[in-house]
């Protein structure tokens, strides 16, 4: 089933904020989860009789789990500020894209079944029954939001749509309505260990296939090592690095970086995927249990240190979550915590994102590069949002913005920033994060980068920018599948390794 | 009327305690299992003071997002702050010296307290996106706090109502000694109001003001991977392991 056709939005010259238009993008629906997808993962398939009595349970459930939830459904007062921040609603005009308005789907019916005011006055404080129509809203509107975070940076509260978001789709997963494209991968991570479903052999083949097409390249024999047993670091990447143009770009680029430094690396085949889809519902087991493979390898394999490839969500999951749920990081006085923490080497930050490895090698005149070899390139970068805003690098608050333009201005002598507004905590998404990378969603994609494709377009024609780069594999799977439809060449998108990997010197 | 009055605000007072006591307790017993910061975020919790206190005291982010809302958002705010500290001498014998010295500034602060309102409730019919988000409750909530503000300053500014009394009237109630309360309309009003919004408070989204310093992404410290957070819940699954 394709999906329908849709007319690509104009880019002018400003991002502007449009009239609303109701209701038009209530068709867009994601696919849902088989039957045998939901069973893997412990949900319904189909909404049984008891559907309504189990939503608001799970509701229930999680008002004692997450204060996030709890109090953002209780503290909003309409006042506005977020209904023109976010690049859904900005793309496609759908009041119901506006931050507000999406959480408020939620908090209708918060309202109605948990609050004294809308018990009694259901009216007067918008509260509503949970219905089937309200249930249809929630699939189709938690799924145009890429739980990306840039209301909650002008929220005068905070209040972070995609804690709602998050909450919403376990719900609808616990309603038998699960997403199609983010439970399956969910089971291949579980099952075989990343998201592409790719098992060890093969993952050994792509791997040697790579080494030999780097010698050939470069008459230099860089390795990929895959299981090393004793290595020091264990590098975990989106498995999407393995196999997608232009990911491998930047594959290729931490393996030069290794082995310039001398640094004995591996991959894992059991640990071989960076992503969490378990981030993008409120499943905290879930998220967990994807997580622990990571802990499990890593003792596996003795590693002293734990890197990160480029990945947006993945990082803020490694970097934020990561010690909490699999115990790697430091400060923990558990015997689960201190079973890892003791065989980790202490002079380093864990987990390590590769960017601040790059940039801690450079900077220190371990490795070696040369700019000029990019002197074809003018370029840019995109802040991914999750890294943005849902992370850090380095040891000062915004070393996430500044460490990899730093590591870029190191390797490529032409950068230049987009707009201020379209930046650093007010960057706008890709439009295909959050579980929303599927062909089934592509309208709401081509939409929702509309506010980035401006911003470019700015700098293209005022820099002639030829290079947006950045550090996620959702991002650049995204825009070279999004961007050619606003006029603009793929080849235009890759990773910061994959500037890297042109500039390294190796012996 | 003394004694409606009178238990009129016992009851509101006793709701507007044991409501917002229970809904600080609420919040403060619900684990926040995960760190999630607005990132860039303070890396110490001295740093997450500085920051809270920025956005409780200057209002920051919403400066960021929109400079009308937070242009009328902090007339109302400050212009309420200002009067509800003028209006403590109403509670207090001797009056604090602070309270005399602000009583200047309380009394035309309510201007900028019914300017901010009515920006605001402009704002409700005027821009598309806010008016399709403003649910009745969102209206009349300006529309009290505006009656509200326009009685007492009636009372400032027009026909002055009988202060003595009314003084006498809540010192009395804080003494458990009733005293017979004025008989001006605009000033029954006015505390009938002011009794409406008390009882309103710990069930509606007036909670923002507790509320905001329970919030995650705004008091949470940036250092997850220096320090383990687990919450109780959580931890469990650990055990299991």
């Amino acid at each position: 089933m394709a999906a329908a056709e849709f007319d690509i939005p104009e880019i002018k010259e400003n991002i502007e904020v449009p009239k609303l238009r109701e209701g038009v993008m209530a068709h867009a629906r994601t696919f849902p989860a088989a039957q045998p997808i939901q069973d893997y993962l412990g949900y319904p398939h189909e909404l049984g009789d008891d559907w309504k009595e189990r939503a608001i349970d799970k509701m229930g459930d999680m008002l004692g789990k997450y204060r996030s939830l709890k109090v953002f459904l209780d503290i909003c007062v309409h006042c506005g500020a977020c209904t023109d921040k976010c690049h859904y609603y900005l793309g496609t005009s759908d009041p119901k894209n506006m931050p507000v308005a999406r959480q408020d789907l939620m908090r209708q019916v918060y309202r109605r079944y948990f609050t004294t005011a809308g018990k009694l006055f259901p009216k007067l404080v918008g509260a509503r029954d949970l219905t089937k129509e309200v249930l249809d809203d929630w699939y189709s509107y938690y799924y145009q939001c890429s739980e990306c975070r840039r209301c909650s940076v002008f929220c005068p509260y905070g209040i972070d749509t995609a804690e709602i978001t998050m909450v919403g789709r376990e719900i609808l997963n616990h309603v038998g309505m699960g997403q199609k494209y983010s439970n399956e991968i969910l089971t291949k991570v579980m099952k075989i260990g990343n998201n592409l479903g790719l098992p060890g052999p093969a993952l050994q083949d792509t791997l040697e296939g790579l080494e030999e097409d780097i010698e050939a390249d470069t008459g230099v024999p860089v390795k990929m090592p895959l299981d090393v047993k004793g290595a020091e670091v264990l590098l975990i990447t989106p498995s999407a690095d393995f196999f997608s143009e232009p990911h491998v770009e930047s594959l290729i680029g931490y393996a030069k970086v290794f082995h310039a430094a001398g640094i004995n690396w591996t991959m894992s085949s059991y640990a071989s995927e960076a992503a969490n889809f378990g981030l993008f519902d409120a499943n905290y087991e879930v998220m967990r249990k994807a997580a622990m493979r990571i802990r499990d390898a890593a003792l596996e394999l003795g590693v002293k240190r734990i890197v990160v490839g480029e990945c947006g969500h993945a990082w803020r999951v490694a970097y934020s979550f990561w010690n909490t749920l699999n115990g790697i990081g430091y400060g923990g006085n558990d015997p689960f915590s201190i079973e890892l923490q003791k065989q980790l080497d202490p002079t380093y930050p864990q987990p390590q994102h590769i960017c601040e490895v790059t940039h801690d090698l450079i900077k220190s005149g371990k490795i070696k590069v040369d700019p000029s070899a990019n002197d074809d390139l003018v370029v840019t970068f995109h802040d991914s949002c999750n890294v943005a805003r849902g992370s850090r690098m380095g040891t000062e608050p915004g070393g996430q913005f500044t460490v990899p333009r730093e590591l870029i201005k190191a390797v490529a002598n032409n950068f230049h920033n987009m707009a201020d507004e379209t930046i650093y905590e007010s960057t706008f998404c890709c439009g295909g994060g959050g579980g929303l990378l599927t062909d089934d969603l592509m309208e709401v994609r081509v939409k929702g980068a509309l506010p980035r494709a401006t911003a470019l377009n700015n700098v293209v024609k005022e820099h002639q920018v030829n290079f947006m780069a950045m550090i996620c594999a959702i991002c650049k799977a995204q825009f070279t599948k999004v961007l050619p439809k606003y006029g603009f060449d793929m080849s235009m998108v890759g990773g910061v390794h994959q500037l890297v990997s042109k500039a390294i010197k190796l012996d | 009327m003394t004694i409606i009055y009178a238990g009129m605000f016992y009851i509101a007072t006793l709701l507007l305690v044991v409501g917002l006591a229970y809904k600080i307790y609420d919040y403060s017993r619900t684990p926040a299992p995960l760190k999630i910061p607005t990132t860039p975020a303070p890396t110490t919790q001295k740093g997450v003071a500085y920051r809270m206190a920025k956005e409780v005291v200057l209002f920051e982010s919403l400066f960021k997002s929109n400079k009308w809302i937070w242009v009328f958002g902090y007339l109302f705010h400050f212009g309420l702050f200002l009067v509800l500290a003028r209006h403590l001498r109403y509670f207090t014998e001797p009056v604090w010296f602070w309270v005399d010295f602000i009583q200047p500034f309380g009394k035309y602060a309510s201007i900028m307290m019914v300017v901010g309102l009515a920006g605001l409730l402009t704002r409700r019919f005027v821009v598309d996106r806010v008016r399709y988000i403003s649910t009745p409750s969102d209206y009349l909530m300006l529309l009290l706090l505006l009656a509200i503000g326009l009685t007492g300053m009636m009372m400032t500014f027009v026909v002055h109502t009988d202060i003595i009394g009314l003084k006498a009237f809540f010192m009395g109630l804080i003494y458990l000694d009733v005293q017979p309360i004025p008989q001006d309309r605009i000033l029954l009003v006015h505390l009938a109001l002011v009794a409406l919004l008390m009882v309103i408070f710990p069930i509606s989204k007036l909670l923002h003001a507790p509320g905001v310093f329970f919030s995650p992404t705004r008091n949470q410290v940036d250092n997850p991977r220096e320090h383990r957070h687990v919450a109780a819940w959580a931890a469990r699954l650990d055990q299991n392991n």
